[in-house]
């Protein structure tokens, strides 16, 4: 293996020991706990009272929207850090290009807010 | 030649490889020292989550002129670990209506990348020189992995952490915590893209994304928050706050609303585990905005018997700061509403965070080129202000439109 995956290998079994670690927790503690079920204790907690209606409520469009933007500027994000490490490399060409580029990107924000997708009502 | 120093080798600024431990053959005692930083790491981390709770307690009721835990323990130090044990102690409760295999799965999306972050922060080592210790006759980091991308790491584990929180409310089949799921992922994520694009700019400085050398290029007081104009490392906080769902933006459990938001069905050992997570992250949130903004273990050394000590107490010192810091806001802020929450990470800390990116990368290349910087700078801060200026005033014509139109439906004298 190379040197260059070495500290994946460890970042993957340090992770692994962190699912064992968890699993070691849950599963003592399945152990030492007692386990008296009652119908009653399954129910859905709503603040005393029996639950109503359907749990599997449906969510607002909203959330979408922000998920969609979201994904608009992550993707960004992989276009801005590999020029963000090599910057001198690029010189003023890659800062002009980059400008414009994120000038596009903060129109596209801006089309939204006057679209009056930012605000929550 | 590996791909890491070929890497390095193509840029025009010193480039550190990886770490020197794991170059060449591995033999048994390096397999030893990467178990013991794990076991370490492991051990550190536990134990200072443990101390975060009793601290973050015992300072909230001495801001609230309360006592505080005081009986397990001296000072009531082992608080946790007796709430940690009577949690396993309780019965564990899975409601009817969930779906089984995801309410299991939830907490394990929630704590494990909790417990990935703290690996790649470089919490000791001498910066002045290569930032390696000597350990058993080998160099090595004192960090668990330094992989080249690792904050890109970082931030890839705070975006499965949203599916930690996500799945578990939905997975309940109840409503609270599917309120709180849902608000918890469209806050996560609004303010993952703040923070991603705070942490860009220390990209321009430091020339690398892996943390080791993000330190390496603070060295001597040179540190990043200085060097990418205190903007970013503001932003940064705040989005970073956001991002664990501490107060004042703690509305993903706000209690006074959704009882327990994300986790009011869970019971016993899984609600420790979430609540474990919380506060871990609180740490290597704390962490990481050391390393990435405050030089990481980066200080004097005082001493040469021992010398390795030093770098560990200023980065622990400065992690405290923090984690002080956090502690505080916590005593002193109401909480935000919801839509004051999405309008302060889209319409304010994105746009700030993307002009001051260009601002700074501006900065740099006029640095480069021989230009004078000052003008460079006086024009984008002008640019900057123009533009907010000119937002701000749309914002303002276009509220005052709607308030006269709304009058004018309503009936309502302006």
């Amino acid at each position: 293996m190379s040197d260059f995956l070495r500290s994946w290998l460890v970042l993957v079994v340090f992770g692994g020991l962190a699912v064992l670690l968890v699993s070691a927790f849950l599963g003592l503690g399945s152990l030492l706990r007692p386990s008296r079920d009652t119908p009653q204790k399954s129910i859905n907690y709503e603040s005393g009272v029996d639950p109503q209606g359907d749990m599997w409520a449906q969510s607002n469009i909203r959330y979408y929207v922000f998920a969609l933007m979201f994904v608009l500027f992550d993707v960004e994000a992989v276009f801005i850090f590999p020029w963000a490490t090599r910057l001198e490399v690029y010189d003023v060409f890659g800062l002009v290009e980059m400008a414009i580029f994120i000038f596009i990107l903060a129109l596209g924000l801006f089309y939204a807010w006057r679209k009056r997708l930012l605000r929550w009502v | 030649m590996s791909a890491v120093t070929t890497l390095a080798g193509m840029g025009d600024r010193a480039v550190l490889a990886a770490d020197p431990l794991l170059r060449g053959d591995i033999d048994l005692g390096i397999v030893g020292i990467v178990v013991l930083k794990v076991v370490v790491a492991f051990a550190l981390l536990l134990v200072s989550v443990m101390l975060m709770i009793w601290f973050e307690r015992k300072l909230v009721a001495d801001m609230h002129n309360r006592i505080g835990p005081a009986v397990a323990g001296p000072f009531g130090i082992l608080q946790t670990l007796a709430d940690g044990i009577k949690l396993f102690f309780k019965e564990d409760l899975i409601p009817d209506r969930s779906d089984r295999a995801v309410f299991k799965l939830a907490p394990y999306l929630s704590l494990v990348p909790a417990f990935l972050v703290f690996a790649i922060v470089p919490i000791g080592g001498d910066f002045s020189g290569d930032g390696t210790v000597t350990w058993f006759g080998e160099r090595t980091y004192l960090q668990v992995a330094d992989p080249p991308v690792g904050v890109l790491f970082f931030l890839a584990l705070s975006s499965i952490a949203v599916y930690g929180v996500m799945l578990a409310g939905w997975s309940s089949g109840s409503k609270y915590p599917l309120l709180g799921s849902v608000r918890a992922s469209a806050q996560m994520i609004s303010y993952e893209a703040a923070l991603g694009l705070a942490i860009a700019t220390v990209f321009l400085t430091s020339g690398s994304l892996s943390t080791h050398d993000i330190v390496a290029t603070q060295v001597e007081g040179n540190w990043n928050v200085l060097a990418t104009g205190v903007v970013p490392f503001l932003v940064f906080l705040v989005a970073g706050t956001a991002e664990l769902n501490r107060p004042p933006f703690d509305l993903v459990e706000a209690e006074q609303e959704l009882v327990g938001g994300f986790h009011t069905e869970y019971s016993s050992l899984r609600f420790a585990l979430f609540f474990l997570a919380e506060f871990m992250n609180v740490i290597t949130m704390s962490a990481i905005a050391v390393t990435l903004f405050l030089g990481g273990p980066s200080g004097p050394i005082l001493t040469d018997t021992l010398g390795w000590v030093w770098p560990i107490l200023w980065f622990s010192v400065k992690v405290f700061a923090f984690l002080f810091g956090f502690v505080w806001l916590r005593a002193t802020l109401p909480r935000f509403r919801y839509d004051q929450l999405m309008d302060l990470g889209w319409k304010v800390l994105i746009p700030l965070s993307l002009g001051w990116f260009l601002l700074i990368a501006a900065m740099r290349v006029a640095d480069a080129e021989g230009w004078p910087v000052a003008p460079v700078v006086v024009v984008g801060l002008a640019g900057m202000t123009l533009g907010a200026v000119l937002l701000s005033g749309a914002v303002a014509k276009a509220r005052a439109e709607r308030l006269a139109d709304l009058d004018a439906t309503e009936g309502v004298d302006a």
